[in-house]
C-alpha cells in the first residue's frame, strides 16, 4: 500500500504550479485597478465630445431645414431666416486659406524634409513654423487687418482667407514634413537606383507615398480653420448679403461666416437668432466631419 | 590618346565595367582602398567578404549610389564601355539608367505592380508598347504567372521574396547594361532565395551582373568571377580592401592569397 503511494509521488511532478487565477492577489489587485482607472479617464475623456454633440443635435437639429441654407440671416425682431451666405462665406474663405497655405506648407515641406534639412534655412523655418503653431489666434487676424484691411480699406474675404492661411501653414508644414520623412530610406533609395532625377524622386515618389500623411495634415488644418473666429472678426467682419449677387463675387465687401455668425446670434436676445446660432453650429461641425470622410475616402482610394 | 583608347578596346571586347578604387572615404572614413575589378560581359561577378570590408560600398560606388551619402569622396576610376563615370560632366542619373540596382530589402514603390515595373519606362520617355514591356520584364523575373491576375494590386501586397522579383523585373524592364544587387537575398527565405538564384543564372543571357554575397555558397553557385575582400584594421580604422579576384572556382579551390584560403575554408568571417 505504502509502497504504491510513493511510486505515484514520484511519477507525479513534484510540485504541480497553480495556474488558476486569484483575484485578490496583490499584483492582480492592482491591475485590476489600473485597468478600472484607464477606462474611466477613457470614458471622461469622451464625455465633452459627446454631450457637445448631443446639445447641437437635439438644440440646433430642431431648426435644421432647407431654408437654413438658402436664405440670408434675420434682422432684431424678424422670424425665420437662415445662413446660406455664411455657409458661402466660410467655404469662399477656407478654400482661399487652403489655397494659398497647401501648395506652400506642402513645398516648404519638401524642401524641409528632402532638400536641406540640416540647411540654417530649415532650422529657422521649421523653429517659424513650430512657434507659429501656438500663435493665438487672433493674433493672424491682426496681421491680416494691417496687410490687407489697412492697405484695401474694406474687410472682405480675401482678408480673412489669408489670415486662415496663416493658421493653416504651419499645421501643413510640419505634417506634411513628418509624412515626407517617414517615407522609408530604402524607397528613396529604389527611385534614385532607377535613374530619377531629385524632381522626379520628390513628385513620382515621395509625395505620392506621403500623400495619405500629408492629407492628415491638411484636414487637420481645415478643420481648425473651418472654426476659428477671432481672426475673422478682424478680416472678413459680417454681413446681411450674399457673396455673390447675380453671379457676381462682391470680393472687397465684408463677407459673413458660420463661426461669426455663431458668435454675434448666440450674443443676441432673441430666440429666433440664438436658435440660429445652434443650427449654425451643427452644421458647421458636420461640414467638418463631411470633408473629413470624404478626404479619409480619398485616401484609401489612392493607398 | 591613341595608347589609351586602344587601351580601352581590347578590354572592350569583353569588360564592361572596370572599376579601380584607390581611396573611398565617407568623410574622413577610408571605406575602402586599393581594390580592382573588371566586370565582365554576360558574367555574374561576385562580391564576398568579412562585414564591413566595403563590398557594398564598391557596388554602389559604381553606379555613383553613394553620390547620395553626405562626405562620399571618391578617387580612382569606374570605366563604363571606356568613360569614366565619375568624369566631369557625366551625369549620375543617367549612369544608374544603364546601371541599374536591386536592393537587399525588396523595395518596391507603393504603387500597383504593373506600375511598379512601368515606372522606368516612363521614365525614360518610352514609346512602345509599356504593357508588353511590363509582361516581359515580370516574365524575365519569373513572376508573370503568379501576378498576371493582379496586376492592378499594390506591390506590397506581395510576399518578400515576390517583391523582390519584382524590384528585379522593375530593374530590367529597361533593358540596363549592368544589374547590380547589393545581397539581394538576405531579407529572403531559402526557397525564395533559391528563385532568385535560378532568375540570376537565366537573367545572366542578357545581362551582365555584379552581385555582392555575405553567403560562400550563394557565390558558388552563382558567380562566374569572385572577387574576395576583407577588411584592414591595421591603420585604425576599418579599411576594405580587395585581396584576391579570379575565376569562382579558383577562389574557392585554389587560393593565392592565405586569407582567402582561411575565408573560403571558414576560419573567420
Amino acid at each position: 500500500m505504502s509502497v504504491v503511494t510513493t511510486a505515484t509521488t514520484t511519477t507525479a511532478p513534484a510540485a504541480a504550479p497553480s495556474l488558476e487565477r486569484s483575484a485578490f492577489e496583490p499584483r492582480a489587485l492592482r491591475s485590476g485597478l489600473l485597468t478600472a482607472g484607464v477606462w474611466l479617464a477613457a470614458l471622461l475623456a469622451a464625455v465633452p465630445l459627446v454631450s457637445v454633440l448631443y446639445m447641437l443635435t437635439v438644440r440646433g437639429g430642431a431648426r435644421l431645414s432647407l431654408e437654413l441654407f438658402t436664405e440670408l440671416p434675420p434682422a432684431g425682431f424678424e422670424m425665420g431666416g437662415g445662413f446660406g451666405n455664411a455657409i458661402v462665406g466660410t467655404l469662399v474663405m477656407v478654400g482661399l486659406g487652403g489655397a494659398i497655405s497647401i501648395p506652400l506648407g506642402v513645398l516648404a515641406a519638401v524642401y524641409l524634409a528632402e532638400l536641406g534639412p540640416d540647411h540654417r534655412l530649415s532650422q529657422a523655418a521649421r523653429f517659424a513654423a513650430k512657434t507659429l503653431t501656438g500663435l493665438p489666434s487672433i493674433l493672424a487676424g491682426v496681421f491680416a487687418y494691417a496687410l490687407v484691411v489697412l492697405m484695401t480699406g474694406t474687410y472682405s474675404a480675401p482678408a480673412g482667407g489669408l489670415a486662415l492661411a496663416v493658421l493653416m501653414l504651419p499645421t501643413v508644414i510640419l505634417t506634411a514634413e513628418s509624412a515626407i520623412k517617414a517615407v522609408p530610406r530604402i524607397t528613396r533609395d529604389a527611385a534614385y537606383g532607377m535613374g530619377c532625377t531629385r524632381t522626379q524622386v520628390v513628385w513620382r515618389v515621395m509625395l505620392p507615398t506621403a500623400g495619405p500623411g500629408i492629407l492628415t495634415g491638411v484636414m487637420l488644418a481645415i478643420a481648425r480653420a473651418a472654426g476659428e473666429t477671432a481672426p475673422l472678426l478682424f478680416t472678413a467682419l459680417f454681413s446681411n448679403f450674399w457673396l455673390f449677387e447675380g453671379g457676381q463675387p462682391r470680393v472687397m465687401q465684408p463677407t459673413a461666416s458660420l463661426a461669426v455668425l455663431i458668435y454675434n446670434f448666440s450674443g443676441m436676445p432673441f430666440e429666433n437668432q440664438i436658435e440660429l446660432a445652434w443650427a449654425a453650429s451643427l452644421v458647421l461641425v458636420l461640414m467638418v466631419l463631411v470633408i473629413n470622410f470624404v478626404s479619409r475616402l480619398i485616401g484609401q482610394r489612392s493607398a | 590618346m591613341t595608347a589609351n583608347t586602344n587601351g580601352h578596346h581590347t578590354n572592350g571586347a569583353t569588360a564592361v565595367i572596370d572599376c579601380k578604387l584607390d581611396h573611398v572615404y565617407y568623410g574622413d572614413f577610408l571605406a575602402v582602398r586599393d581594390s580592382r575589378v573588371v566586370i565582365e560581359r554576360g558574367k555574374i561577378t561576385g562580391f564576398i567578404g568579412p562585414s564591413g570590408c566595403g563590398k557594398s560600398t564598391v557596388l554602389r560606388s559604381l553606379n555613383r549610389m553613394n553620390d547620395l551619402i553626405r562626405g562620399f569622396r571618391f578617387e580612382g576610376h569606374v570605366h563604363f564601355h571606356g568613360r569614366d563615370v565619375y568624369e566631369r560632366g557625366v551625369d549620375p542619373v543617367a549612369v544608374r539608367r544603364y546601371i541599374g540596382m536591386v536592393f537587399q530589402q525588396p523595395n518596391p514603390f507603393t504603387m500597383s505592380i504593373f506600375d511598379n515595373v512601368a515606372f522606368g519606362l516612363r521614365l525614360n520617355r518610352f514609346k512602345g508598347n509599356v504593357a508588353e514591356r511590363v509582361e516581359r520584364a515580370l516574365r524575365q523575373a519569373a513572376l508573370w504567372d503568379e501576378v498576371k491576375d493582379k496586376l492592378k494590386k499594390s506591390g506590397l501586397s506581395l510576399s518578400g521574396g515576390q517583391q523582390q522579383r519584382l524590384c528585379i523585373a522593375r530593374a530590367v524592364a529597361t533593358e540596363p547594361a549592368v544589374l547590380l544587387m547589393d545581397e539581394p537575398c538576405s531579407a529572403l527565405d531559402p526557397i525564395a532565395t533559391r528563385r532568385v538564384e535560378e532568375l540570376m543564372l537565366e537573367l545572366k543571357q542578357n545581362y551582365t551582373i555584379a552581385i555582392v554575397t555575405h553567403n560562400m555558397q550563394q557565390a558558388q553557385r552563382v558567380a562566374d568571377t569572385t572577387a574576395f575582400f576583407s577588411v584592414d584594421i591595421s591603420q585604425g580604422g576599418r579599411t576594405g580592401y580587395l585581396v584576391e579576384v579570379g575565376p569562382t572556382k579558383q577562389i574557392f579551390e585554389d587560393p593565392h592569397q592565405t586569407l582567402t584560403k582561411q575565408y573560403v575554408s571558414g576560419q573567420f568571417s
